[in-house]
């Protein structure tokens, strides 16, 4: 049962991962691939409709991780504690970006509104890959199962880690740069003119980047975090996984190429699903890992009662289901293409 | 500075900033409805109104959206041994709150505001019901939390001190959850009925948008009333009734009854003196106290100083002024209503200029009414987080560090001056531009 409730948080996680990945890549990209007021707005209103509901992943995940695993919200939440806090004042400038550049016009706070978003974006990338990089690598738990890393301490992996080291910056870039790739595809396919050709442009120039970067960030895991390998020795189907990522990065290039623009953006999304579970099978049985080994968090010690558990199985898959299909049907009444001409007359 | 007092003040400054949004969007989702509804029935001016309102509801609901993650964040990060302990039971109703109301709503609010054209008419007031069921589901999930750590229900304590769920069903059947309840909503419909109100009031003072301001008028003025009716009785009774039943320490502090008597005073106004035990300059209606709570005039209600100080309030100064505001308000709020509405079914309230101007300028008080009732809930439940089980001071993530805290406290304030600043420049283009 605990093992269920790893498998489904680690699912909505991932989900999270997709849906806001590519409206944070969109971000990252905003400033490249919009040059005009009309690009500009166009390329906020191809997020405008989803990005509040693929938000609601976030919140939904921590409601889940809150009752099934409490201990481990609480210690990481806390051990976390300054990275978090950033994490919510960049989601509300992100926010206020988007709110911002529909409602006002004057060019001087467009364009300041235009930078505060580009950068919240930019900076909400690395915080998700700085935090996938530090669940991975594991954490400074004290003897009593708390810890708390202030931002950076001396970028070396030791015991006195902070939250960015050099793993967790390289993770961090990883992330970045998989993001815009992601962001890059999602506008080739939802927009038209000169967006959708800068996009598809950017997107050609950073999937190298992001290939040599998944290659490096998966050496440098296998080195920092030796419990990966025993763990995938242990349950070799893991390996399905990265065959998933793997096909995902070249299926997201081959399809691009092919002109099939929004297969290639669904296979961006499985590369990033198989990484996120690439990740959750790599530290599994721990839901967080500890720098000293004895002391990391398990599954079965950060989860709630059996009961708790069980009832959660009752209401929350069909409340997921429900959510699966509002989301579905908000993807499926948007305009396929948001034209130029369209967001120009708005 | 100790590290505990900066965490509570971070959870209460960002919770009470938080539930100016909420608190708006609850009510306007159930105006907008009715309205929505109107509009079915052929109301073109209401269909006006609902497009407005519906711009006034998309702003509102991202900031809500937007302070209102960090308020689950915070369970973890500030009150982490509270969010070990408790996360098991209060997890539940939490993610319930997402999973079911906020999908809910983040989906169906997109169709409000942009679907009209594409949904048709009767899709839209299908978005509108939809908007409007995720709302008033979402107070419900968290109502409810709050519920269980004011009165707590459903729970077995495991040998290790953490609470265990025992009962997902006991969380929602909590006699404490649908008093409460009702009487949140129903201080969210007062909140957004002044606030429809105070625009329409605006309107028809300046001669703008004659005839949808006059509809506004009418919607909010015979909801508002029923709404302040409604808040004082029977929601407010009853809520008021379960505080002296479960809670009796916190009835006597705010209600400043400080020694036991048969046949108790109702205080209507006066300053509380700790250091002597009793009201400065007290207004008092004789008996009452004892009348509303047992219907009895010579009922026995015990006071302050007849229990032990260790359960007494932290802050008895404010939570006694909290509630009274709220009761204060509350009244006024019947009768300024029940003017309006007078004057409304005489048909001649859009020309009592005097009665515009009072509306217009009421519309901060709702907003002042539902926090300080809200402080009363809190600082009533004080010294406890779950009331009889855990203390608030042991509750707070003992590694993070004061100044760590005081750190991220300065940065909300901060970013709320932003927050607020883009708010009411943005709401204030709106209702400049004006519903046609």
């Amino acid at each position: 049962m605990e093992t269920l409730w790893f498998c489904l948080l680690a699912w909505m996680l991932a989900t999270y991962v997709v849906l806001d990945g590519f409206d944070f890549g969109v971000g990252i990209l905003h400033l490249f691939v919009a040059k005009t007021e009309a690009e500009r707005r166009q390329v906020i209103r191809s997020i405008g409709p989803v990005w509040d509901g693929n938000e609601v992943w976030l919140i939904a995940a921590g409601g889940t991780m809150f009752f099934a695993f409490p201990k481990l919200l609480a210690v990481a939440f806390s051990g976390f504690y300054l990275a978090l806090m950033m994490v919510l004042w960049l989601l509300m400038i992100r926010a206020l970006g988007i709110e911002a550049r529909h409602y006002l016009t004057d060019p001087l706070w467009a364009r300041f509104w235009d930078v505060a978003f580009a950068a919240a974006s930019v900076l909400l990338g690395v915080c998700l890959g700085a935090a996938l990089g530090n669940i991975v690598r594991g954490v400074p738990f004290k003897e009593d199962g708390t810890f708390f890393e202030p931002l950076w301490t001396d970028f070396r992996v030791g015991q006195e880690t902070g939250i960015l080291d050099w793993y967790t910056v390289l993770v961090a870039m990883t992330a970045v740069l998989a993001l815009a790739h992601h962001g890059a595809l999602w506008l080739k396919a939802r927009t038209d003119e000169a967006v959708e050709e800068r996009a598809g442009r950017l997107a050609g120039r950073l999937w190298p980047l992001v290939v040599m970067l998944s290659i490096a960030t998966t050496i440098a895991t296998v080195v920092v975090q030796p419990n990966v390998r025993e763990s995938l020795a242990a349950r070799p189907w893991g390996v399905v996984f990265v065959g998933v990522a793997v096909t995902g990065l070249i299926g997201a290039h081959v399809l691009r190429q092919r002109g099939r623009d929004f297969p290639a953006f669904l296979a961006s999304g499985a590369y990033l699903y198989g990484m996120v579970a690439l990740a959750a099978v790599g530290i599994y049985p721990y839901v967080l890992p500890g720098r000293d080994p004895a002391l990391g968090l398990t599954v079965h010690a950060a989860a709630t009662s059996k009961t708790g558990l069980v009832l959660g199985v009752y209401w929350w898959i069909p409340g997921i289901l429900l959510a699966c299909g509002y989301t579905a049907y908000v993807y499926w009444t948007m305009p396929a293409k948001l034209s130029l001409r369209d967001a120009a007359n708005h | 500075m100790e590290a505990l007092t900066i965490h509570r003040f971070q959870f209460a400054f960002t919770v009470t900033y938080h539930y100016i949004f909420p608190q708006l969007t609850m009510g306007l989702a159930l105006l907008i409805f009715i309205l929505k509804t109107m509009a079915l029935r052929g109301d073109r001016v209401a269909n006006h109104a609902v497009r407005f309102w519906a711009k006034i509801f998309g702003l509102t609901f991202v900031m809500g959206v937007i302070t209102g993650i960090p308020m689950e964040f915070q369970f973890g990060t500030n009150w982490s041994r509270f969010a070990e302990a408790a996360g098991g039971v209060i997890g539940h109703t939490l993610a319930m709150e997402g999973v079911f109301a906020f999908f809910l709503e983040s989906s169906f609010l997109y169709l409000l505001l942009f679907g009209e054209d594409r949904l048709g008419q009767r899709g839209h007031w299908v978005a509108a019901l939809l908007v409007f069921v995720g709302t008033w589901l979402s107070g419900f999930f968290i109502v409810c939390t709050n519920a269980w750590m004011q009165h707590p229900v459903g729970y077995e304590i495991a040998h290790d001190g953490i609470i265990r769920l025992a009962s997902l069903s006991a969380l929602f059947t909590n006699p404490w959850a649908v008093p409460q309840y009702l009487h949140v909503m129903v201080g969210t419909t007062i909140t957004a009925s002044f606030v429809m109100a105070a625009i329409g009031a605006f309107y028809l003072l300046r001669g703008e948008h004659v005839p949808t301001a006059r509809r506004f008028l009418s919607v909010a003025v015979v909801v508002g009333l029923i709404a302040s009716v409604l808040a004082a009785f029977p929601t407010g009774d009853m809520q008021s009734k379960l505080v002296y039943k479960h809670q009796p320490v916190t009835f006597a502090a705010m209600e400043g009854h400080f020694h036991t008597e048969d046949g108790a005073g109702l205080v209507l106004i006066g300053q509380p003196n700790m250091a002597e035990m009793r009201l400065d300059n007290p207004i008092i209606l004789p008996r009452m106290l004892s009348f509303l709570t047992h219907q009895r005039w010579e009922a026995r209600i015990v006071g302050l100083s007849d229990y032990d100080r260790s359960l007494w309030p932290d802050n008895i100064e404010l939570l006694y002024y909290a509630y009274h505001v709220m009761a204060g308000l509350g009244t006024i709020f019947i009768g300024i209503m029940s003017l309006s509405a007078l004057f409304l079914w005489r048909g001649t309230l859009h020309e009592r200029r005097w009665l515009l101007w009072i509306l217009m300028l009421a519309l901060p008080f709702p907003f002042i009414a539902n926090t300080a009732g809200w402080m009363t809930a809190e600082l009533g439940r004080q010294p406890w987080l779950i009331h009889g089980l855990m203390r608030t001071a042991d509750g707070h993530s003992i590694n993070v560090s004061g100044g760590n805290a005081l750190f991220t406290l300065i940065g909300f304030m901060g970013m709320y001056v932003i927050l607020s600043a883009l708010y009411f420049f943005i709401a204030t283009r709106i209702i400049a531009q004006g519903p046609e």
